[in-house]
């Protein structure tokens, strides 16, 4: 028998404790896959963020530390200087990266910091209990906003793609969908450019994963799929926004 | 022998740091030490370091935990406002147990306040203004040399106790000229350095070891308390070890000022004045606000008969002398806030109403 | 002619989440209602294993990496 899948080993034997279908668990596969395929899980050092995923260290095989909520492109901005050829990446959900964030990621992006950011967007705060993201859709129920999000009381719904692909030094910009094997897979490719980038030093790598919280959405886990195609991907187009010559050819 | 220069108090601070290693700043614009970032703009790229103008006081404190954590020596600097937005990683700091000198060049307060001199971040300091159960080791020159000095001996104390160590300077400190010497240089680990002299670091684990996860989140309690109650007894140690202080004149004094910063250069030409009409006054001078030095008051003689506490502030560190006299004598305070200063002249009076009262 | 797939599950961390029962082109995975693993969930299970073509869509899908995939050389 060949081997078609084996778990890779950057992660590490402790059980997952997200919650049945959350797809950071295959974010977290995508990342750990691509620096094992690099050789890099020795050198990498990554940035977890206040959410769910700050725990995130128990699972990735690599150096990491936790960032106060938002600030993990600061923190991995000062990693970066000490250590300027080790792989650095954050990875934020969508409060920490498009609220208390904002003003972080926007200037690490435009310093075109050299790292690469893993921006988890599931349209809804997890770890605290299923409020108001910045990322929420119009009409969405969550627990800070049970009627249903509406423009007059929140405003529209923050793309954060958009936003930072407007950023010169920000020169790799990608929205992938976790919703399919097949879109997975594409991914995973776009996770693949981003590490490339880093090394090529040419600037700052975004990639934004839709992603489902099946918990806090109030749906099992393969309706929450259907809830993601019919709903997230029309407002958050899944597209490459901005990507360099150098790397377009990586799959 | 290194040659006496001239230089403005933010310049030194920051030369000092570079001298003493520091290869990382990361920082913000604010009165009165905004020459600090300009310093090191120029000047880090020169020695190889690396500077970053952070998006605000809150970027850049976070900046410094992301290299600290890497094994950097970072140099964070602002004054009160910025150093009150950056409390919640100063505490993070140290839950993580990492090395940061952070210098607060302090103004008047509270909110934006002024951008005159003030010490009326002694509670910010020594209390905290983060959450949790912490302390910073804070050192409060009242020279520029003084500040090149404890500046390089911060380096190694952080390192040594792997916390946050704070230089409380005033704004004075920062905008005067002094001659000054600068100390040997101390150059800082290379990348290939970090690991083994400082193991807990982030550098890759390479496959040579276990990964490093830093956290400061612990979602079962018991552990915590056990995390808490494991690292505190280095606070202990330094209650034990790292008092330092300055005293004069205690021998026969009535009265006893205690000051610290450029403060205690008022003290020291008003006590002058006050010999003159006869008045013994001594001064103990705190070199380091937490640990606050109690053991200088044992000092203190029979002759005594007042304690004055001389700061530009309501009376934040009285609290801390009226603790270390443990009630033996009457504790006043002369103060200025907002950004006023103090001068011999006013100090001399306000300490003639207040003996005249006893 | 479609490959032989062979998969091998770490039954006892499965939380029926499902998402690899969607994903599965041949339809031979489903939760077995019976059982119940130590985490207290209805872990997968192959209802049809000889249907198996090894794509791997099951492995790509699952959030806590409990299916490993392998074919017949």
């Amino acid at each position: 028998m060949k081997p078609v899948f084996e778990y890779t080993k950057g992660m590490r034997e402790t059980e997952l404790h997200y919650c049945p279908g959350c797809t950071h668990g295959i974010a977290h596969r995508l990342i750990m896959e691509v620096l094992e395929e690099r050789g890099d899980i020795g050198n990498a050092i990554g940035v977890s963020p206040v959410g769910c995923s700050i725990v995130a260290h128990q699972y990735m095989n690599v150096d990491m530390l936790e960032s106060p909520h938002g600030r993990a492109p600061a923190v991995a901005s000062g990693i970066k200087r000490v250590h300027p050829n080790s792989p650095v990446f954050t990875y934020q959900g969508d409060g920490d990266l498009a609220s208390i964030g904002t003003n972080e990621i926007i200037h690490a992006a435009e310093r075109g910091e050299k790292f690469c950011t893993f921006f988890i967007n599931n349209a809804i705060y997890g770890m605290t209990g299923g409020q108001m993201a910045p990322t929420t859709l119009i009409g969405q129920k969550t627990t800070t906003c049970v009627d249903g999000r509406t423009v007059e009381q929140a405003g529209m719904p923050m793309k954060m793609c958009e936003i930072i692909s407007n950023m010169d030094r920000a020169v790799y910009v990608e929205r992938v969908s976790l919703d399919s094997p097949a879109n997975v897979r594409k991914a995973k490719s776009a996770v693949r450019r981003a590490f490339k980038v880093q090394e090529l030093k040419l600037g700052f790598a975004f990639v934004e994963f839709l992603s489902i919280c099946p918990t806090n959405w109030g749906l099992t886990a393969p309706k929450s799929l259907e809830w993601l195609r019919e709903n997230m991907m029309p407002y958050y187009p899944v597209q490459q926004f901005k990507c360099p010559e150098e790397v377009k050819e990586v799959k | 022998m290194a040659e006496k220069k001239l230089m403005k108090g933010n310049e030194a601070f920051a030369a000092a740091a570079i001298n003493a290693g520091c290869r990382y700043y990361f920082g913000y614009p604010i009165t009165p030490q905004s020459e600090i970032p300009e310093y090191m703009s120029r000047e880090l790229k020169k020695v190889g370091g690396s500077f970053i103008q952070a998006e605000s006081e809150l970027g850049a404190i976070n900046m410094a935990y992301g290299a600290a954590a890497a094994g950097g020596r970072v140099l964070i600097t602002s004054s009160s406002p910025g150093i009150a937005l950056m409390q919640e990683s100063i505490g993070l700091l140290c839950s993580v147990q990492l090395p940061v000198v952070i210098m607060n060049v302090m103004r008047g307060g509270p909110g934006i306040g002024s951008i005159q001199p003030a010490q009326a971040d002694y509670n910010q300091v020594t209390r905290g203004g983060s959450n949790g159960d912490y302390h910073t080791i804070v050192y409060a020159p009242n020279s520029i040399q003084e500040a090149i000095n404890m500046i390089g001996k911060a380096y190694d104390i952080a390192d040594e106790y792997r916390n946050p160590v704070i230089i409380a300077a005033d704004g004075m400190l920062g905008q005067m000229m002094e001659p000054v010497v600068m100390p040997e240089p101390k150059a800082p680990l290379t990348e290939e350095e970090i690991p083994a002299v400082k193991p807990y670091c982030l550098t890759g684990h390479k496959f040579k070891r276990d990964r490093h996860a830093i956290n400061s989140v612990w979602l079962k309690q018991e552990l915590l308390e056990d995390y808490i109650n494991a690292f505190w007894p280095k606070y202990e140690k330094a209650e034990r070890e790292l008092p330092e202080w300055e005293s004069r004149n205690l021998d026969g004094a009535e009265v006893v000022f205690v000051s610290y910063g450029s403060t205690s250069r008022v003290v020291l030409e008003a006590m002058e004045l006050l010999a003159q009409e006869g008045i013994k006054a001594g001064l103990i001078r705190p070199k380091t606000l937490w640990p606050f030095p109690a053991k200088a008051f044992d000092e203190i003689g029979a002759s005594t008969r007042n304690v004055i506490s001389v700061e530009l502030s309501k009376g934040q560190m009285m609290m801390d002398v009226k603790l270390a006299v443990e009630g033996k004598w009457p504790v006043s305070l002369i103060s200025r806030v907002g950004g006023m200063l103090l001068d011999p002249y006013e100090v001399v009076d306000r300490t003639k109403k207040i003996m005249e009262v006893k | 002619m479609a490959k032989k797939g062979k998969l091998v599950f770490r039954a006892d961390r499965c939380k029926g989440c499902e998402l690899c029962v969607t994903a599965c082109p041949m339809h031979i995975l489903k939760l077995d209602e019976v059982a119940v693993n130590r985490k207290g969930y209805h872990p997968i299970s192959v209802i049809d294993a000889d249907k198996c073509i090894g794509c791997a869509s099951c492995a790509m899908m699952c959030p806590d990496g409990i299916i490993n995939v392998y074919v017949e050389e």
